[in-house]
């Protein structure tokens, strides 16, 4: 083979997905770098979401392909998926209902010796040991998102903004290398709002994490993101750092009405 | 007080700990493969005879005899799984019902098969009761209820002190989102079957201990064990126990003379209790008593 770059984290290739007569995508075309913080823009209904549930198997694609570090993983099961390193968050939070919050997390974290018998009991000691730090680290990603008064609540007791917090939270657990968060801070407070974007900068940083992120908060975007994508009724319409987009005409026209609070 | 106590309520307690045993078995299975598992019964059955051969040919003590029971249960859970269960799992819930009567059918012509149709009983010596204030109870009855209580206990202990319980409760909760969290969700189906067919095996040996070992014996307990999983709320273990316990309290208790020593229900009647229950749960409060999974 001759010697190439290497393949991005993620690209989408003419994608497209109807729903009956509706085109909700139309031949999406984008790339997501490694180790890149990338945003998702457009209005409301663009396709935004949709493209997410393809991109992590959810949806089975009409037509396009998808593609994990150059491997083609189009319409594979979400799982598998998750077993290669992808991980999304739901923009409508979907947590283990009757399960502790903590507990959440915790079943979000790889996969684990101890889910198997007789491990129990043949290792008790060593799959004690693995409980107490996925517990302590469960416990430290709960700390900050400022959830940790909360550790031992039933995920059902949590209001809204609180439950897209452990969505993220679930997310940061999964020990991904990629991931996809629909709308992080959507309903949740200003200054956790910082707080949420200094956590997923560290990740990236730190560890090297690649996030696709869709957001309506466009400082939040322009923060955050390297590079940015907007998407307008199902087609990509522009490509660019947030302050390109921004000034891009027909973004303007997409978000018709909608007036930037541009510095 | 004392005759209620000796006739109805240990009765009632020791056959309410085999209704314990069969019925969280039942809903665990529902809580994590979503189906009525009908060869329930017939693998409580299975277990009491495994058990019953082992002690009759090795000379060994009924509770030794035990491992023998799962030893069977066990490998025949996971084979009806992987044949029967494992193809269907995406099919409806009443599929995979009707699969697992079809597979009742099979361990009952098995047991018919190996050992007939005769009842037997398990070798035992006939010793008196233990006395205490007039309360009179057999030893054995003591051992099951016991049994039963550290049964209950251990799979506590299972389900909310490990992994592996950890994720069977995510896949009660929200199978799909396990299976996408990362939960193995294929080792935990075994898991699953691993313990409700020991928790069952356990069951059939108390039963067979406490009355005697038949073919049918399984299906006349797979009524009372659903009854019993509906009322806790099915998908929830330790609802399931707990409508076990009550469950065979009300068939013993439902014979007492309470008026003019007529017996309230005749006893041929008994097993109409389970159908009550099940009857007066679904209509008024179908959730069960911890709100379950319906
Ligand atoms: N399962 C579905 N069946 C039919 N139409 C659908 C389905 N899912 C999405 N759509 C439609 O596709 C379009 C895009 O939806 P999508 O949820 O992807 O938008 P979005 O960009 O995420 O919007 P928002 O910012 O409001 O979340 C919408 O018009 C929606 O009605
Ligand atoms: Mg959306």
């Amino acid at each position: 083979m001759i010697a190439r770059a290497d393949p991005p984290a993620l690209s989408v290739s003419g994608v497209t997905k109807r729903f009956g007569g509706f085109v909700a995508l139309d031949s999406v075309s984008l790339e997501v770098p490694e180790g890149s913080i990338t945003g998702l823009i457009g209005p409301n209904g663009a396709g935004k979401s949709t493209l997410f549930a393809i991109i992590a198997g959810f949806l089975p694609p009409d037509r396009g392909t998808i593609r994990l570090r150059g491997e083609d993983v189009t319409a594979e099961a979400p799982w598998r998926l998750h077993a290669r390193g992808l991980a999304r968050t739901f923009q409508i939070p979907r947590l283990f209902p009757r399960m502790t919050v903590v507990e959440n997390l915790m079943v979000a974290a790889p996969n684990q010796s101890g889910e198997r018998l007789p491990a129990p009991w043949l290792a008790r000691e060593r799959i004690r040991r693995e409980e107490e730090a996925l517990r302590a680290r469960a416990l430290s990603v709960l700390e900050r998102l400022n959830l940790a008064r909360h550790a031992e609540a039933p995920a059902t007791a949590l209001s809204g903004g609180q439950k897209k917090l452990v969505e993220l939270g679930r997310a940061l657990m999964s020990g991904a290398s990629v991931i996809l968060l629909d709308e992080p801070a959507a309903g949740v407070n200003r200054t956790l709002l910082r707080e949420i974007a200094q956590i997923i900068a560290a990740l990236n940083r730190e560890e090297g994490i690649t996030f696709l992120v869709i957001e309506h908060d466009l400082d939040l975007v322009a923060d955050l993101c390297t590079r940015v994508w907007c998407l307008a009724e199902g087609r990509v319409i522009a490509t660019g750092s947030m302050g390109e987009v921004r000034n891009d005409p027909q973004v303007a026209e997409a978000y018709l009405g909608m007036t930037f609070d541009v510095h | 007080m004392l005759a209620f106590v000796n006739f109805y309520l240990l009765p009632g307690l020791v056959l309410g700990a085999i209704y314990a045993l069969s019925a969280t078995g039942l809903s665990l299975i529902y809580g994590v493969m979503r189906f009525a598992h009908f060869a329930h019964g017939d693998l409580l059955a299975l277990g009491a005879y495994c058990a019953f051969a082992a002690s009759t040919s090795l000379g060994i003590s009924v509770w030794a005899s035990i491992p023998f029971a799962a030893a069977a249960t066990i490998p025949a859970a996971l084979v009806a799984d992987a044949l029967f269960y494992a193809p269907l799992r995406r099919s409806l819930p009443a599929v995979l019902l009707i699969s697992s009567f079809g597979v009742a059918l099979m361990l009952r012509a098995l047991i018919y098969f190996f050992f007939g149709p005769t009842p037997v009983t398990f070798p035992r010596p006939i010793v008196p009761p233990l006395v205490f204030e007039g309360v009179r109870i057999q030893a054995r009855h003591i051992w099951i209820i016991l049994g039963a209580a550290l049964c209950a206990f251990m799979l506590h202990l299972i389900l909310s002190r490990t992994r592996a319980g950890r994720a069977m409760r995510a896949m009660s909760d929200d199978p799909d989102l396990a299976r996408i969290s990362g939960v193995a969700t294929a080792a935990v189906i075994r898991l699953t079957w691993i313990i409700a067919a020991v928790l069952v095996a356990v069951a059939g040996v108390f039963l067979g201990l406490d009355t005697q070992l038949q073919p049918v014996m399984g299906f006349n307990v797979l009524l009372a064990s659903f009854a019993a999983a509906i009322l806790g709320g099915i998908g929830r273990p330790w609802g399931a126990a707990f409508g076990g316990v009550i469950l065979g309290l009300a068939e013993e208790c439902s014979t007492y003379p309470l008026v003019d020593g007529a017996p309230l229900l005749q006893p041929t009647y008994k097993s109409a209790v389970a159908f009550v229950v099940l009857i007066a749960t679904l209509l008024l409060r179908p959730q069960g008593l911890f709100r379950g999974m319906i």
